[in-house]
């Protein structure tokens, strides 16, 4: 993987120089007017920038230095094909992401169809109430911050400990074995997972109850789709199943940027393999550990639709909704609009609420965040 | 140890000795500590053989099932070989007229949004990787706060309702035409390319859309090979739009809502232990084989093409989630 970014990007370019260097030295190569020569302040920004390379903060979907532009009339006309280029990218995000939101007065109003958003009744927090007085609806979230925190919490055991396991394998091509069978489970869709885990859970013929049996944990076969109890963590599981190996890509990345000569000193002062593994590689990808945490805190309430409307029946129907089955529940299959969107804002909200407590946690903490 | 290596003087016999202690102790530590790494060795050797095995099994069985008589198959006990062979399930399979249809559907669909959503989130991205860009940081800004704000199922069910977009091919193709995570992922892979290399194109007097071209797309090669492999296995797998859009209409059926509606009709069939065949020996096929037969012709396409992909996909999520 590596070679193909040798290949491309030269090394002295990425390494050597920061960002702002190379685009101060664009600047100056161009000698675009628009811009403006590089202040006092981020001057010092760079020094700083360039003391301590690796230790800068990392956020998602930001760069650290940027080249300060001014808007006019010249810059504009510059830049039209540019400009050109990004209006229909405009026009389709706003009409695709941005325009549906419209779409949660929908929850405020007794919508009907026929009279559309501008002609239904406003009716207040009517529907919000409605739910919350519901009791299935707060079965349903129950269930999903259930499933949403043991999902979690599995797939982060599992991926960071193959992780580290895979890390320790010396021999090439077992690993490559090995990596390459773990993600072969992500190429697949749940409706095969679900297939798949059904299968193998199932009474006469699965082979989970047949070793159960075998070794003496359960007297006879069990229903694992008719008890309650059992339901969550089949999902937990399931989900460890397909995604553990995918997961571990990004560990496994984060990995391969530890200093060895850390690795030296540890053997140096007598630690075997697995004090290197517990005291240098682990915290070694504490802080890719950390955003990823930060990053599926957010997706906590997002466990689901797929899985458990696919393993759910009727029988373990009390635990096995979640908050999107809900929505499609009255929203498509009852056509009531209004309360499925409401369930549906409840959801976003929480959602974000969830994202913005977890940022400023880390920011007070001094972690890496996100924004 | 590191005194003795820094000590420019001469060895003396004091020195010499010291090293050779040193030495011995290394040595000595060594062995303890090989005691200790082989017993570690031994248990991750474990860990990870069970892992494969879990893996590998359910997929295996599945295979073998499919290969299995069907009505023997209920009998249980099949692991890793079939007991009894038969190719039946897969001639029903194939000659499934939906199952041909949803097929046909479901590469058209992997293929063209592959290649069109590939195109265009590529195309933005290399704006976006121009760093003097006026606009950089809004546009950028618009599109990532789509990751976190999502409108809901409904809101965007009645939007695809007024679009004209519902019981369409459309509607697997034109929605999420730019995802967030592969837009920032392109973005940050552009943004590492030397500037110069557009710079000088533009001195050539070049315009955007011919550097992007002729120049980003032959470079990108490899992250393009990733997206494109993300979208793909997206649209291979996705059956929900289909069953909330295209429900009622059986020509824009997909592969994987096909197998769907084949496994919730196995599944209630199951749990009370019948089967299509039972008592007429000469069809011998049953929900569950023919389910199993199913699942593997749906999985091979992927699960064939993606470890040649491998190195590609490590790249790709290794740019989006750990950007140094």
């Amino acid at each position: 993987m590596s070679d193909n970014d040798n290949d491309i990007i030269p090394n002295e370019e990425k390494k050597t120089k920061t960002a702002a260097v190379k685009s101060a030295a664009a600047i100056e190569r161009l000698g675009v007017a628009a811009y403006r020569p590089a202040s006092a302040k981020s001057a010092s920004l760079q020094a700083t920038a360039t003391e301590d390379n690796g230790r800068r903060k990392r956020r998602l979907g930001r760069e650290d230095d940027e080249p300060k532009v001014l808007i006019t009339r010249k810059t504009l006309f510059r830049q039209r094909e540019l400009i050109y280029i990004t209006i229909p990218f405009i026009l389709y995000g706003i009409l695709f992401y941005y325009l549906p939101l419209g779409g949660w007065l929908m929850a405020f109003q007794n919508y009907k169809p026929q009279l559309g958003l501008a002609g239904s009744e406003f009716v207040g927090l009517k529907y919000f109430r409605q739910i919350f007085k519901d009791k299935v609806f707060l079965q349903v979230i129950r269930n999903t911050l259930a499933m949403g925190i043991i999902n979690l919490v599995l797939s982060f055991i599992f991926a960071i400990g193959f992780a580290l396991l895979l890390n320790e394998v010396r021999l090439r091509a077992p690993k490559k074995f090995v990596q390459t069978v773990s993600y072969l489970p992500h190429f697949l869709s749940w409706i095969i997972v679900t297939g798949i885990v059904r299968d193998m859970l199932a009474m006469q013929t699965g082979v989970v109850n047949e070793i159960l049996v075998g070794i003496g944990i359960f007297d006879k076969p069990v229903n694992f789709f008719a008890n309650k109890d059992y339901f969550w963590w089949i999902v937990g599981f399931a989900n460890v199943w397909k995604e553990t190996g995918w997961n571990s890509i990004i560990y496994l990345a984060a990995i391969t940027a530890i200093n060895p000569e850390m690795y030296e000193a540890a053997s140096l002062d007598g630690a075997g393999r697995f004090k290197k593994m517990w005291h240098v590689t682990l915290p070694g990808i504490k802080s890719t550990i950390f955003i990823l945490l930060l990053m599926n805190l957010g997706n906590v309430l997002n466990v689901g639709l797929e899985i458990q409307y696919l393993l759910g029946n009727d029988l373990i129907r009390s635990v096995s909704e979640t908050v999107d089955i809900y929505v499609l529940k009255w929203g498509i299959s009852q056509a009531n609009f209004s309360i499925g969107t409401a369930a549906g804002i409840f959801k976003s909200v929480v959602s974000i609420i969830l994202i913005f407590l977890a940022n400023f946690t880390a920011k007070s903490a001094g972690e890496e965040r996100l924004f | 140890m590191s005194q003795n290596n820094l000590d420019l003087e001469p060895k003396t016999d004091l020195a010499a000795r010291v090293d050779s202690e040193n030495h011995h102790t290394k040595k000595r530590r060594r062995k303890k500590i090989l005691l200790g790494d082989l017993i570690f060795i031994i248990v991750n050797t474990l860990i990870l053989s069970l892992m494969v095995v879990v893996t590998l099994y359910p997929i295996l069985n599945t295979l073998a099932v499919s290969f299995n008589d069907g009505l023997d198959a209920l009998r249980g006990g099949i692991h890793l070989i079939p007991r009894k062979l038969s190719m039946k399930n897969y001639t029903t399979v194939l000659g499934m007229n939906n199952l041909a249809i949803g097929a046909r559907n479901s590469v058209l669909r992997t293929a063209i949004a592959a290649t069109l959503h590939l195109g265009l989130t590529a195309l933005l991205a290399y704006v976006l990787s121009v760093k003097e860009f006026v606009f950089r940081k809004p546009v950028s800004m618009f599109y990532v706060l789509t990751m976190y704000v999502n409108a809901g199922l409904i809101p965007t069910f009645l939007l695809f309702k007024n679009l004209n977009l519902t019981n369409s091919f459309f509607v697997y193709i034109i929605p999420g035409m730019i995802a967030a995570f592969n837009l920032l992922v392109l973005r940050t892979y552009m943004s590492s390319l030397p500037s110069s290399l557009r710079e000088s194109a533009q001195i050539d007097g070049a315009d955007h859309l011919t550097i992007f071209w002729r120049i980003y797309c032959p470079i990108c090669k490899p992250v393009f090979a990733t997206i494109a492999l993300f979208i793909a296995v997206w649209h291979w797998c996705s059956w929900f739009d289909n069953m909330i859009y295209n429900r009622s209409n059986s020509d824009l059926t997909t592969l994987q809502y096909e197998l769907m509606k084949l496994l919730s009709s196995v599944s209630s069939q199951t749990q009370s232990g019948s089967a299509y065949g039972s008592g007429n020996q000469a069809v011998a096929i049953t929900p569950v084989s023919i389910r199993a037969a199913a699942t593997i012709v749906t999985s091979m396409p992927i699960v064939i093409l993606y470890p040649f992909l491998q190195r590609y996909f490590v790249t790709g999520l290794t740019i989006g989630g750990v950007k140094e």
